[in-house]
């Protein structure tokens, strides 16, 4: 009776216990792929090869997805704005959502679910059927030849992609706000000139992709480092990457943001 | 340690989250032979080859390979030794993203500075000596199981190996591929002057092409002889292994409570 009355509370403890491990794992992983990248900075050729992959191919789910988010705003922005007569507003509207949220935001959601999953299902199918392993008896380190080029083209290649995705999202803006809507273009452009601050703005946007290529490049290898060799254990591994990545942005970009508006 | 001995095991034991899986195994292999590891699955075959390439640590006993104790190595050294080493692993373990001759040039350019023409002409001679030099640029993907095994093994052996170690080569192959990769560990033994472990449990193939077999059970080597010993043998493991009979010494059930009384046959009967 009393272990029943326990047992919700023992699988909570066990649930935390278990976080908390892969937390530590998590850690020690992310420190052994710093210590490893030697080789990627020798060989950069694997570092551009893996941009190619994570980055140059997630260009279109950015391009499109910038677009449509960008012309939203413009949408949405014109409809808020013109109540109070401030149309002339739009070009700052879209360019400061994009820029200080939804560009790093959105673009780092987007990249963990197209190349995140994939380097997890990659890293853990070559676990499966056992590459790493034969890497590490052919006397190289899969975790310098495989593992630390793509964290660094993770690195790389996030915040790239966070401002491809407000440029274009700010040119989908410009589309409906000036093309279609009528707003007056050098209004649109100058006042966005003048407001947008490249410190206060544009890079701590910069600084935020910067985190969020960290943060989903790690979790997305030690989830397909971590995965069980089996084809359910890739598949959740897969799942993981999306849910933890997806939380770990969201809850970043809290902190983040409180930081960088404290600091003002 | 014997100068004609490359590898040379001495009580060793390994355990898995406390199971026993290798209890005091003794065995050596002599330099230029090809020694097969037989037993059932799970006997502990593959924990020792892991074993002697320093993938898993011993829990005691010694693993001495040219001379060198394998747990006593760092890291450095113990790639170091890998170097000298090829392992064949049980699919092969291609490279997906790599086509056929990259998989074959990845040793040497991860470990020389050859320049690339003589890495090329040295990857068509490996190929050609497993008979894959036509299949150089195809991709892992479009190889079937006995090919992708030969390119394997063209990879493993792209250094020159002291030691090539054998991870069930023969699983899962139609009798043709299974001759042809057995008749190519005994000729590149031969012909490389490499030393071979194979870990096996086919066991007509093997004693055709080995010089000598152990054969393991329970995490144990319960027999051992050349191939004409093992034929004669009246060790009751090794005649229920090569007649493949479901019982004997390694019982066909697995360890449980008797019947009656998993079915409650005693409760109806009182």
């Amino acid at each position: 009776m009393m272990s029943k009355l326990f047992s919700p509370v023992r699988k909570l403890g066990h649930a935390i216990i278990d976080a908390v491990l892969r937390l530590g794992f998590a850690a020690r992983f992310f420190v052994a792929v710093i210590m490893a990248s030697g080789t990627s900075f020798r060989r950069f050729s694997l570092v551009i090869r893996e941009i190619y992959i994570e980055g140059f191919m997630s260009l279109i789910i950015i391009s499109v997805s910038g677009l449509f988010v960008g012309m939203v705003l413009g949408l949405q922005g014109y409809n808020t704005l013109q109540r109070f007569g401030s149309e002339s507003a739009l070009g700052v509207l879209v360019a400061l959502s994009l820029l200080r949220e939804l560009g790093p935001v959105v673009a780092a959601l987007l990249f963990a679910s197209r190349a995140g999953t994939a380097m997890t299902a990659e890293i853990g199918l070559m676990k499966s059927t056992e590459q790493l392993v034969a890497m590490d008896m052919m006397a190289v380190n899969p975790l310098s030849r495989v593992i630390a080029p793509k964290f660094w083209a993770g690195v790389i290649s996030m915040p790239l992609l966070a401002a491809i995705f407000s440029a274009v999202g700010i040119f989908g803006g410009y589309l409906i706000g000036v093309r279609f809507i009528g707003v007056d273009a050098g209004t649109f452009w100058s006042q966005m000139q003048a407001q947008v601050d490249v410190r206060t703005d544009v890079l701590y946007g910069v600084y935020k992709s910067f985190v969020f290529g960290i943060v989903v490049t790690v979790i997305a290898l030690f989830e397909g480092f971590d995965a069980p060799p089996t084809a359910e254990g890739v598949s959740r591994a897969t799942t993981r990457t999306v849910v933890i990545s997806s939380l770990a942005i969201l809850v970043l970009d809290f902190v983040l943001t409180a930081f960088m508006l404290g600091g003002n | 340690m014997s100068i004609d001995k490359l590898v040379e095991i001495t009580d060793l034991n390994f355990s898995y989250n406390s199971r026993p899986v290798l209890r005091g195994v003794n065995l050596s292999v002599s330099k230029g032979s090809i020694v097969a590891i037989m037993g059932g699955s799970g006997c502990g075959k593959t924990t020792l080859l892991r074993l002697i390439g320093g993938m898993i640590r011993a829990s005691s006993g010694v693993v001495r390979v040219d001379g060198e104790e394998i747990r006593g190595l760092r890291r450095e050294q113990l790639y170091e030794m890998r170097r000298r080493m090829g392992m064949l692993f049980q699919f092969g373990a291609l490279f997906t993203d790599l086509s056929v001759f990259e998989n074959v040039a990845f040793p040497m350019r991860e470990h020389t500075d050859l320049p690339e023409a003589m890495i090329a002409d040295l990857v068509l001679m490996k190929l050609n000596a497993v008979g894959l030099r036509g299949a150089a640029r195809l991709m892992p993907s479009e190889l079937s199981g006995g090919m992708s095994r030969r390119v394997a093994l063209a990879r493993a052996i792209a250094l020159d190996p002291m030691l090539m170690m054998y991870d069930e080569p023969f699983t899962g192959l139609d009798p043709i591929s299974l001759g042809i990769i057995g008749k190519l560990i005994r000729d590149l033994n031969d012909a490389l002057g490499t030393t071979s472990i194979l870990v096996t449990h086919d066991i007509h193939e093997s004693l055709r092409i080995v010089d000598y077999v152990y054969f393991i059970s329970d995490g144990q080597v319960v027999a051992e002889g050349t191939p004409d010993e093992v034929r004669h043998s009246t060790s009751p493991f090794v005649e229920q292994f090569i007649n493949g009979r479901p019982d004997g010494p390694v019982p066909f059930h697995y360890p449980a409570p008797s019947f009656e009384e998993d079915l409650r046959l005693e409760a109806v009967k009182s």
